[in-house]
């Protein structure tokens, strides 16, 4: 399956069907980080993903500076 | 997996209440937790319209996405921070947003503000990019509100954001930031507004699921700047402890504000007054923001001065 990462915008290839939290393990993505995206849906953890698959794990962590007041 | 309430398809599993959802039934508890903070908080009335300062980003334009749905009248409020591609992408994302469910979107420039534009700042002042951005971001989200004449800014700080911030105050026991963290922040002075966060009780996971969900087009890529940053730095710690042990976030921020928040609170009063300068509220005679304004001015060449375009 082609699995799209981001930070830098990448692509990997991976063989054999797995399930998802099986392939975060893999890559070492921590669960809460990413939605795991196929076409329009998102996949949960046991979900199973095989050779012909694309998915996209988008991060969905932001940051920056810290809240405050004036 | 299937659906707690229906038994469908999941779409998303929500480990820290030991749940999953399909869409429909994800779309309603996301909703629904946003009513709750509201509620909650009396973060506004139906009849207030609600400024939502919006970067393009997810948990902004859900924000604003669910404010609308809900029926509460509102007004974008976008800052170019002038950070090349970055600002004008998440800029076009805004304009986009806004003109498909016709509601009206101010923006404010930075550099037409500070005198030089978000990554010429550091250069000029040496104040690290997040702080200064973080600075201005406050100062003009609160003069834009009241020259306009709202009462209330909505921003789309979420349960992770939250976390990392008390992290970050509590690891170095920064006693008045504690005291100020809230998810709504009153108006204390005629010339500050309040400051409200309907998102503090979903996760940045949750606000991403719902804004892809809901087909809204935001911008994936982070701020060049953020690389590196302290929070992003104390996110990453959180989620490790949360992925051993799920709801650790939620019951460290929730623990806070229910627990050790009122003990801060007591002994932080301050007294607010108007800048000599601006006019806009501060502790000082000047305010900071009115400083740093002043640093860039006067460290500037005039090739950091604004241009024409924020992003050159």
């Amino acid at each position: 399956m082609k699995v799209i990462l981001r930070y830098p915008k990448r692509e990997v290839e991976i063989a054999g069907r797995r399930r998802v939290k099986e392939l975060l393990k893999e890559l070492e993505v921590l669960p809460e980080t990413v939605l795991v995206i196929r076409g329009s849906e998102l996949l949960t953890g046991d979900a199973v993903v095989g050779d012909e698959d694309v998915i996209e794990l988008r991060p969905v962590i932001s940051g920056g500076g810290r809240d405050d007041r004036p | 997996m299937k659906c707690r309430k229906c038994g469908e398809a999941a779409a998303l599993e929500l480990r820290r209440h030991n749940a999953a959802f399909c869409v429909p039934h994800f779309t309603e508890f996301f909703r629904k937790q946003v009513r709750e903070a509201i509620h909650h908080y009396r973060m506004f009335t139906p009849d207030e319209t609600v400024m939502v300062a919006v970067s393009g980003g997810k948990d902004s334009l859900a924000l604003w996405d669910v404010l609308i749905e809900e029926g509460y009248p509102t007004v974008g409020l976008y800052l170019d921070l002038g950070i090349f591609d970055y600002s004008r992408e998440s800029r076009e994302k805004c304009e986009a947003f806004a003109a498909a469910r016709r509601q009206r979107l101010l923006i404010e420039r930075v550099d037409a503000a500070i005198g030089a534009p978000i990554p010429e700042v550091q250069k000029a002042t040496r104040r690290p990019t997040c702080s200064a951005c973080g600075l201005s971001k406050r100062y003009l989200m609160n003069r834009a509100a009241l020259t306009h004449g709202f009462v209330v800014v909505a921003t789309g700080h979420n349960l992770d954001d939250e976390a990392a911030t008390l992290f970050g105050s509590v690891m170095h026991w920064q006693t008045d930031a504690l005291s100020r963290q809230s998810p709504a922040l009153a108006s204390t002075h005629p010339k500050l507004v309040r400051r409200v966060k309907p998102l503090y009780r979903l996760s940045e996971l949750e606000t991403a699921a719902f804004a892809f969900l809901r087909g809204i087009d935001y911008i994936v890529e982070e701020c060049p700047f953020a690389a590196g940053a302290t929070s992003l730095a104390h996110k990453e710690a959180l989620n490790r402890l949360e992925a051993a042990s799920p709801g650790v976030k939620h019951n460290f921020l929730f623990g806070f504000l229910e627990k050790a928040r009122p003990a801060f609170e007591r002994g932080q009063d301050v007294e607010l007054t108007e800048c000599a300068s601006c006019g806009q509220v501060t502790t000082g005679e000047i305010c900071a923001f009115c400083k740093l304004a002043d640093q860039v001015k006067r460290r500037s060449t005039p090739l950091t001065r604004p241009s024409g375009d924020p992003s050159q």
